[in-house]
């Protein structure tokens, strides 16, 4: 599965040396935008600590003759609300005191999420359980309200208030960790230090908490705005007791709004530049640890256009097919737009043909290309792929350059295509049948698609057709999964099935099976396979023809039995001799015990 | 009782979730022995129980009957995390190279982890790194490298490296080679031979692959559904099976020669019919 | 699928249960004046005393709280110490305006974040780019601020909607709507915000996967993958955000119904944590929770009809 993927993804292989340790933060300081709300938030604490110093005036000292007091008064360089105080001073205040909810709020938020979703998620069991059913209640309730109905017993003290309000948003940071924690608990590198004998709390703080800090600091940005959303929130409403803030300037400035909207400005631009520099810090964050800035990936965004732009203009070359047979494919090439670009071609001039009545190999081992190349004769290629070649042609008729409408109306009578993971590859939302009826619709009524899909069941060797025909994908096995995929694959009789590994993911014995299954539908259908595999056993139990496939190379193509008697490509030879023989078993005597002793 | 490793009648049932449902057994009294410096091969498909047997042994999965014994101690209810004395001589190598090294540490961090834990000054652990890896044919700079910076046979060379840090004399190997292409797989095979012959540790070969199996094992046993259906000498077991399902995996397997394999094939679906007439009847 | 709803059933009664009984004791266990209170400064203790015992207060806690719930359980919510007026018949008149107002917005974020959210995981883009600032700008701007510049710009400088007030939907349904509009699309914004990037998040996820591509090679329509397959499977994580959206909307609407001067719950739940008039604070909780308890079953039921694990 892993390799499936790893198999599809452009430049998989040049792993960048860097070190880990400091990428992260080398990745925020070449951002802009996370070097600037940096400064922004050590500005504005920096304003708050120095408040004393540069303002005139206490936030709470009143004067009559400066209500509503203009800007740049002598004194008040902000000028008077409409209570006569100096706004600077206020504005300062506020930020004080929207830094120090923030602290407490995430804080108190932080703290409990990550010790429960720790313990929870490790540990597991009863204790998982209670945990979450508890957060789970807490993260139910309406937390504004509950605030200001709690307001009495916290007396309006807004510190109280953040405390409370960052118990009801733990559950958050508690969910996030400890999904986390489970994930990375079944991580064979926790079973590994385990059994080297590491102890619970240095598994949890070194290798636990190393994967999961990352996105705790991101949340902690997020409540942290919330914490001061909301302190601003209730001042705003004028509940709670009577600290200056940016809600009480807003409710001031809003009671003002048709004489004096200026007022508005201050506070609103306090708050918004507060958390601004908050979220954009986390963006800049969740992209340091992706590895990607915005920059770079409008970047390679606008670099992938131009790429699809010339390959556009460069594909159709498509000649008139030269040879007959069923599908030809000519020096076939895909490569993927990289992040400065430049084009990386993964596939190079790939040719082979599959006639009909006959199952064609693709042979390699992983990141060979042989997937990529099975893909792009399907279309089913990631749409910043670029393909081109000589020719691909299916009866005559090319592949390349035909309309998404077109290419679906082959998909089925024409091409048809059996994955390798059964289970991954059937929707769970929708019972097997409904799955299977879908596709025949374009052709059929309704009653007849299923009568069709329940002989096409009994067919591929499933023992109650009708139970699993109303059955859902996690109801069934593997085996029968792979089962119900090719009788979708075969349901419209195409002329050329291309199957990618159809029995890596089966245990031997239903491999066998499902090999016996191929090639009786194959003899049955008179279909063209080709059949991708790394494995020779499948190979030699099913293929006429071979083509073995290295670093997106076609290096020999030849009769099964040429391949595996007389191998002409030197690669090859060393492929099949990197077969584990079946003659030779391990003959010599267990390594003595008289070597333990030395030891 | 002198094996090495003595499991006698084990039984594990995996707890269910919530007081709902019991689940089923997954491992229905299993015995088997493993002498020093040998290889047990455990086959089986999956859903057999052979991974569980392994964990069993590591500690990893708590057994609900029987007794698994490491060198005369009883260690059946050994937690892994407490196996501090005679039992952290068992390690293991699993499956995935790509997810059993830790991607917070480098390798020199992965390797001295171990021997920190056990107690050992970290210089003297950290003097162990060089030749560990020279062991496992990895230059000496990989030291300073993170794993995901390696293929995936080089990963297991890491894998086997962090084993070997103990010097355990038992390594459980659940599916080492099951992830690697096939030029990959058959050097890691000999890496593990080699370092038998040099350490006289004995391995626990868990794997579906019957050819892996005949390679590195001396003896071989076969799972079906939570029971050992058969076992012998590797020669014996391999070539002439006595137990009907382990001809029937031998049959399944399909070799890499066209006219073989049509032969295997035919006597396959012969056998498949002559077991299943009188069973159906 | 009864079981798993019955199960539900009670873990809501007993959630509802824990969150009164937490409110009763932290308010009452830790405020000792509240006879007092009521009375204000110049009553002499006797009164006080009287008036303790005329409320109850002077019995201990948990018979209260029993008294309390029993009660509540009947439906009838007490009155308020400062008004007299029953609780059940001042929230039962409240409601419907702060619901009017909930029930729009949700509305209006279901479908705004259905549309944008396949859009954009559809097309990518324009889409994707204006859904991204939207989540931003929600974040960035507390719907205070947002609703604040709402009034300023339609009902001040444009004058296209009233400011302030609110219109009973029997009276005359248009201006219902009128007066209800602008708050139920400024409380609408932060939740498309959060409801469009999930569903567009997990669109894009079921896209990736094998299923897709396999359904794909068998000519399924581009249309049926997205709405039908893709969708379908991404709802489940989108339904959980919508309830969270939904506590938020609820929520929020105090701010909202301050701004633009709605004669909902919320004026009437502030001015009792201000007196500390606790059977009105105790009411208002309750009404909060069992609404936000039976948004989450019709969620739960919805998740189980989805998702055919759950269903069994």
């Amino acid at each position: 599965m892993s390799q499936q993927l790893g198999a599809l993804g452009p430049d998989q292989t040049a792993v960048a040396p860097t070190r880990r340790k400091w990428r992260v933060t080398r990745a925020l300081l070449r951002n802009p935008m996370a070097v600037g709300s940096v400064v922004t938030l050590a500005v504005m604490t920096l304003l708050c600590l120095l408040a004393p110093l540069i303002t005139g005036h206490d936030s709470m000292y009143s004067s009559v003759d400066h209500v509503n007091a203009p800007i740049g008064t002598e004194g008040w360089l902000l000028g008077g609300d409409a209570q006569g105080r100096d706004m600077w001073s206020r504005l300062l205040a506020s930020i004080s005191v929207s830094l120090t909810a923030a602290l407490i709020g995430t804080g108190v938020a932080v703290i409990i999420g990550v010790v429960f979703g720790l313990v929870a998620g490790y540990v597991g069991r009863t204790i998982d359980s209670i945990a979450s059913w508890v957060f789970d209640l807490v993260l139910a309730l309406p937390s504004l309200l509950m605030l200001i109905v709690l307001l009495p017993v916290t007396r309006g003290s807004y510190q109280l208030t953040m405390m409370l309000l960052g118990i009801m948003l733990s559950p958050g940071v508690y969910r996030l960790v400890r999904n986390m924690v489970i994930g990375i608990r079944r991580e064979l590198y926790i079973d590994a230090a385990k059994v080297a004998g590491l102890s619970t709390w240095r598994i949890l703080t070194r290798h636990v908490f190393f994967v999961v800090r990352g996105p705790i600091v991101i949340q902690a940005a997020f409540i942290a705005t919330i914490c001061i959303n909301v302190q601003a929130g209730l001042a705003f409403l004028g509940v709670g007791a009577n600290t200056p803030s940016f809600g009480s300037m807003i409710s001031l400035a809003f009671t003002n709004l048709y004489g004096e909207p200026i007022q508005l400005v201050w506070p609103t631009l306090g708050l918004v530049a507060l958390t601004g520099a908050l979220i954009l810090f986390a963006n800049a964050y969740r992209d340091a640890l992706a590895g990607t800035t915005t920059a770079a990936r409008r970047r390679s965004r606008r670099a992938l256009a131009d790429v699809v732009k010339r390959a556009d203009e460069a594909a159709p070359t498509t000649e008139k097919p030269t040879e007959k047979a069923l599908l030809t494919v000519r020096d076939l090439r895909i490569a993927y737009p990289r992040s400065d670009g430049s084009l990386n071609e993964v596939v190079h001039e790939v040719s082979l043909t599959v006639d009909s009545g006959e199952i064609v190999g693709l042979v390699g081992e992983s990141g060979s290309g042989k997937t990529q190349t099975a893909f792009a004769m399907l279309g089913l290629l990631p749409h910043e792929a670029v393909v081109s070649a000589k020719e691909l042609s299916l009866g005559g008729r090319p592949l390349l350059g035909l309309t998404p409408t077109e290419l679906r109306e082959l998909r089925g009578p024409d091409l048809a295509y059996i994955p390798q993971e059964p289970m991954s590859n059937l929707d769970p939302s929708f019972t097997v049948g409904s799955q299977l009826v879908e596709p025949l619709r374009r052709t059929m009524p309704r009653a007849q698609a299923k009568q069709r899909v329940l002989e096409l069941l009994a067919r591929v060797g499933i023992p109650d057709p009708p139970r699993t025909f109303h059955s859902y994908p996690h109801q069934i096995s593997g085996g029968m999964a792979q089962r119900v995929l090719i009788a979708g694959a075969v349901a419209t009789q195409p002329k050329v099935l291309i199957a990618d590994e159809p029995t890596t993911a089966l245990d031997v014995t239903v491999q066998a099976e499902i090999l016996d299954l191929l090639r009786e539908l194959q003899h049955e259908l008179r279909m063209g396979v080709l059949l991708v595999t790394h494995n020779f056993g499948v190979v030699a139990d099913l293929c006429d023809r071979v083509v073995v496939m290295r670093d997106g190379r076609d290096v020999e193509t030849g009769e099964v039995r040429q391949i595996f008697h007389h191998p002409a490509h030197e690669y090859t030879r060393s492929l099949i001799d990197s077969i584990l023989d079946e003659e030779t078993v391990r003959t010599d005597a267990p390594a003595s015990r008289a070597k333990e002793g030395v030891r | 009782m002198n094996h090495l490793l003595h499991i006698d009648g084990l039984r594990l049932r995996y707890p269910g979730v919530g007081f709902r449902r019991r689940m089923p057994e997954v491992l229905k009294g299993v015995s088997l022995h493993i002498e020093a410096g040998e290889t047990l091969g455990l086959v089986g498909e999956s859903g057999s129980g052979k991974t569980t047997v392994g964990r069993a042994v590591l500690g990893l999965a708590r057994a609900t009957g029987g007794t698994i014994t490491f060198d005369g101690q009883d260690i059946t209810h050994l937690p892994a995390g407490r196996r501090r004395g005679d039992a952290r001589e068992i390690q293991v190598v699993f499956q995935d190279p790509y997810t059993s090294l830790t991607p917070a540490l480098q390798v020199r961090g992965i390797l001295t982890e171990p021997l920190i834990a056990q107690g050992i000054a970290r210089a003297d652990a950290e003097r162990r790194v060089s030749s560990l890896l020279d062991r496992v044919g990895l230059p000496k700079d990989s030291a300073d490298r993170f794993a995901r910076e390696f293929s995936g046979g080089q990963r297991q060379r890491i894998a086997i490296a962090r084993a070997l840090a103990l010097e355990p004399r038992l390594i459980v190997c659940d599916e080492p080679v099951s992830a690697l292409d096939l030029t990959t797989q058959s050097r890691v095979l000999d890496l593990l031979i080699e370092l038998q012959r040099n350490t006289g540790v004995a391995y626990l070969f868990i794997t579906h692959d019957l050819a892996v199996v005949r390679h590195i094992s001396h003896r071989v046993a076969v799972m079906y559904q939570g029971e050992i259906v058969e076992t012998g000498p590797a020669a014996t077991v391999t070539t002439h099976p006595q137990n009907d399902y382990t001809k029937r995996l031998l049959l399944a397997a399909p070799t890499a020669d066209p006219e073989a394999q049509a032969e295997r094939r035919a006597a396959r679906q012969a056998l498949l019919r002559r077991t299943r007439t009188p069973a159906t009847t | 699928m009864i079981p798993f709803l019955l199960r539900r059933l009670v873990s809501g009664i007993v959630v509802i249960t824990v969150v009164t009984s937490i409110v009763f004791f932290l308010t009452y266990g830790t405020s000792v004046q509240i006879a007092r209170n009521i009375l204000g400064p110049s009553a002499s203790d006797e009164q006080v005393a009287i008036l303790n015992e005329d409320l109850g207060l002077d019995r201990p806690l948990v018979e209260q709280y029993l008294d309390w719930i029993t009660s509540a359980a009947r439906g009838d919510l007490g009155a308020s110490y400062f008004t007299s007026e029953p609780i059940t018949e001042a929230l039962a008149n409240r409601l419907p305006v702060t619901f009017s107002m909930v029930i729009v917005a949700v509305l209006i974020t279901l479908i705004a974040s259905l549309a944008l959210g396949i859009t954009a995981a559809a097309r990518g883009g324009v889409v994707d780019r204006v859904l991204q600032s939207i989540g931003t700008v929600s974040y960035v701007f507390p719907v205070v601020i947002i609703a604040i510049g709402m009034v300023y710009l339609f009902a001040i400088v444009l004058r296209w909607v009233p400011a302030i007030g609110f219109v009973p939907i029997t009276q005359s349904p248009g201006h219902w709507l009128a007066s209800i509009i602008l708050p139920s699309i400024t409380l609408a914004i932060g939740g498309i915000a959060g409801l469009a990037a999930q569903i567009r998040g997990s669109l894009v996820d079921e896209l990736g996967r094998d299923y897709i591509r396999t359904l794909r090679s068998r000519g399924v329509s581009e249309r049926a993958i997205l709405c039908k397959h893709a969708l379908r499977n991404a709802a489940g994580p989108a339904l959980t955000v919508f309830s969270l959206q939904f506590i938020g909307i609820f929520g929020a609407s105090l701010f909202i119904e301050r701004i633009f001067a709605l004669p909902g719950y919320g004026a009437y739940a502030m001015n009792a944590t201000v007196q500390g008039d606790f059977p009105v604070l105790l009411g208002v909780t309750l009404v909060s929770v069992v609404l936000v308890v039976a948004v989450n079953l019709v969620v739960d039921v919805a998740q189980g009809w989805l998702n055919p694990k759950v269903r069994v």
